[in-house]
């Protein structure tokens, strides 16, 4: 009997495996810092302490982990119903001119809590616009979605090269990047949650759309479990000629959800444009879309596993921060190594364990 | 000066410009033929470059360099296929993540080895492929049209850039006419078919990424010792993907990629010429429509406004022998 077709307990398949993997991709990290000629030991202390040992080490990991949750959601969403958007990166960035173009626009009028609304609204607007070409091309057309969600990532960083370079520069300025927003058009940094446990935030840029993060995850769990229409993107995912055969409509479901997708990865903005620097500069997702690949796939596709696959990021791209200057010879580019490893063993090696835990547990449950 | 003259140094850099792509859509060709889609592309043209920039500075041998960043390719498609083939795990998945671990670990290898922050240090000039001057260039360079275009355009190119050429027809070659080919073509139509004859499907695709490594280990030498001296970080800069582009604009046959790759490499050329001139009646055309141009061409034919792209048809989904 061949081993595929063996259930394994949640515990298994949801914990113990993506554990596994994880481990993994960290023990062949190791071996690269190791072969680097730096201690794998020291260098983890390094990263960990740096990530989560003092209040604005915390503050940064989880300013990271903000990002990281939006493009996760966006990436999980679309998964759910079979469809795989690597375009979270571009949508974000363009997500970011929606929630721009607002903060730039009300920022004198109104404080930040009226500007709030209207700028998720305007970056989950451009973040899904971004995404309705390719979802509309995968829907009527069926051009593939991977293929054209990544030409948008190049055709959005050469608009938005356009538009920062021609358009939104401040006149007399060098730097391709708009104005700084005013307090009205910024998010406030959240010092009282780290306060509240005794930290002090300090540069750290930590903003309530950290809080806006968490509430989209909930209603991600809600949409994708809890309605018809996420029962329809699920029934998509698993099998679409059943899909039709239920008569769900795969046209319209596809163009909802990538539009979704899009808005949740357009949303991630909020966070590095009005929340960190209060203004919109040039490539300032810089890669968060892709991480939102490995956040996804750690976190098999569940609000919550995204959550702490987030905060795992969160704390790698911190602590590497912190461990570079500490031990020079490693760059901070050791993150995208890692991160390119995660997802190699917990995306695409994910079955390589599997018919060997399966036989571990068939005989520590007394076979069958 | 005269709008020939333009011409002719906007061909000369075309040219240039578009080997890398022509020689990582052709190594793209090979594995999406044979049904893996290869977003790695990118990353195998990363590794590559990179190996050869170490072993030409340290041999001085542009040819060693070559064989290094061939044989780094090729372990980097392995992976791959061992992720996709052996393992049965989504191919895209596995070319996102080869990309990250190109990305990062040559910067991570290049800092520790050389502390240049990622960059390795200048090959020395009789490491590098340098450029040839066919006969007869210098004598018929004076022949209106026909001189600048031999001497300029058609000579002076380095050795890679008439092997890119010379791919192209032996890539159709061996697609076309031989039984490797036949077979390759199948098993990414359909693998069940291969199977049944007898032929391993697994094998067969192994042999597929071998080539599609084998040629995109060409492409990153030349970036690295051709195009220019020395690795920097991230040095393709998205020319995986433009590669990638150009072969579904070729709708995956061999000879229609080398135009979509000669095209490509045009707009590009183009756009570095028009940086900052303005045209009469239109003013200053922005550059970035000329960067933007080769993915929304690509767009546009995927939406099947010009032909049909219709990509092989097993591509992507791992082959499984028996239920």
């Amino acid at each position: 009997m061949s081993t595929a077709s063996v259930q394994l307990p949640r515990w298994i398949n949801y914990g113990a495996i993506p554990l596994i993997n994880l481990v993994l991709a960290f023990v062949c990290s190791g071996l690269v810092v190791w072969a680097i000629g730096e201690s794998p030991w020291e260098a983890l202390q390094l990263l960990v302490a740096g990530a989560l040992g003092r209040g604005e080490g915390i503050g940064f990991t989880l300013f990271y982990t903000t990002s990281f949750i939006f493009t996760g959601l966006s990436v999980a969403v679309a998964i759910h119903a079979g469809l795989f958007n690597i375009g979270s990166e571009g949508q974000a960035y363009l997500g970011g001119l929606g929630a721009a173009l607002v903060a730039l626009s009300l920022d004198r009028y109104v404080p930040w809590y009226v500007t709030m609304p209207f700028a998720i609204i305007g970056a989950a607007l451009f973040g899904a616009a971004c995404a309705a070409v390719p979802a509309w091309l995968q829907a009527k057309r069926g051009s593939h979605i991977v293929i054209t969600t990544i030409m948008f990532n190049f055709i959005t960083s050469s608009l938005m090269n356009y538009v920062l370079v021609h358009l939104l520069i401040v006149p007399g300025k060098m730097a391709p990047e708009t104005r700084t927003f005013l307090p009205g058009g910024q998010l406030p940094k959240l010092d009282w949650l780290i306060a509240m446990f005794g930290g002090k935030l300090g540069a750290a840029p930590l903003n309530v759309s950290f809080l806006i993060a968490l509430v989209m995850c909930f209603l991600v769990w809600v949409l994708i479990w809890r309605t018809k229409l996420g029962y329809e993107m699920r029934t998509l995912g698993i099998s679409p000629s059943a899909a039709a055969y239920a008569g769900i409509p795969y046209a319209k479901i596809v163009m909802i959800t990538m539009l979704i997708s899009g808005g949740l990865a357009g949303m991630m903005a909020l966070n590095p444009v009005m929340g960190a620097s209060g203004r919109l500069q040039i490539e300032f997702v810089g890669g968060a879309g892709f991480v939102g690949i490995a956040v996804s796939l750690m976190g098999r596709n569940h609000p919550a596993g995204i959550v702490l696959s987030a905060l795992l990021f969160g704390i790698l791209y911190q602590g590497g921060a912190e461990l570079s200057f500490d031990m020079p010879s490693i760059t901070r580019d050791m993150i995208v190594v890692i991160q390119g490893l995660v997802i190699l063993f917990a995306g695409a090696l994910e079955y390589m364990l599997r018919p060997a835990i399966v036989r571990l547990y068939q005989q520590v449950a007394g076979g069958r | 000066m005269d709008y020939f003259d333009i011409l002719i140094s906007i061909l000369g850099s075309a040219i240039r410009l578009s080997i890398p792509l022509l020689f990582t859509a052709l190594a793209g060709l090979f594995s999406e033929r044979a049904g893996i889609f290869d977003i790695g592309l990118e990353g195998k043209m990363l590794a590559s470059a990179f190996a050869a920039a170490c072993v030409a500075h340290l041999t001085a041998d542009p040819w060693l360099g070559l064989s290094a960043g061939i044989a780094v390719s090729i372990l980097v498609s392995l992976v791959h296929g061992f992720a996709s083939i052996t393992n049965r795990g989504n191919q895209i998945v596995s070319g996102v993540a080869l990309n990250f671990v190109a990305a990062g670990l040559t910067v991570v290898l290049g800092q520790a080895w050389f502390g240049q922050g990622g960059r390795t240090p200048q090959v020395p000039a009789q490491g590098r492929f340098s450029p040839i001057i066919l006969p007869g260039a210098d004598e018929i360079r004076s022949v209106p049209f026909i001189g600048p275009l031999y001497a300029n355009v058609i000579s002076g190119n380095n050795i890679l850039t008439y092997i890119a050429f010379l791919m192209v027809p032996l890539s159709w070659w061996v697609l076309y006419r031989t039984r490797f080919g036949l077979r390759l073509r199948a098993v990414g139509e359909n693998p069940g078919a291969v199977d049944t004859a007898g032929v391993s499907v697994a094998w067969l695709r192994y042999r597929a990424l071998i080539v599609t490594g084998f040629l995109a280990g060409f492409a990153g030498t030349y970036l690295a010792i051709a195009q220019s001296a020395a690795f920097i970080s991230n040095m393709s800069a998205g020319k995986g993907y433009i590669a990638l582009a150009a072969l579904i604009f070729a709708k995956w046959k061999p000879v229609p990629v080398m135009f979509a790759c000669l095209l490509f490499g045009f707009l590009d050329a183009f756009a570095n010429f028009m940086q900052g001139k303005s045209v009469p009646l239109i003013g200053e055309v922005p550059v970035q429509i000329f960067q933007a141009l080769p993915y929304i061409l690509t767009c546009v034919l995927l939406a099947g406004f010009i032909g049909t792209a219709r990509p092989p048809r097993a591509g992507g989904v791992p082959y499984t022998k028996e239920r």
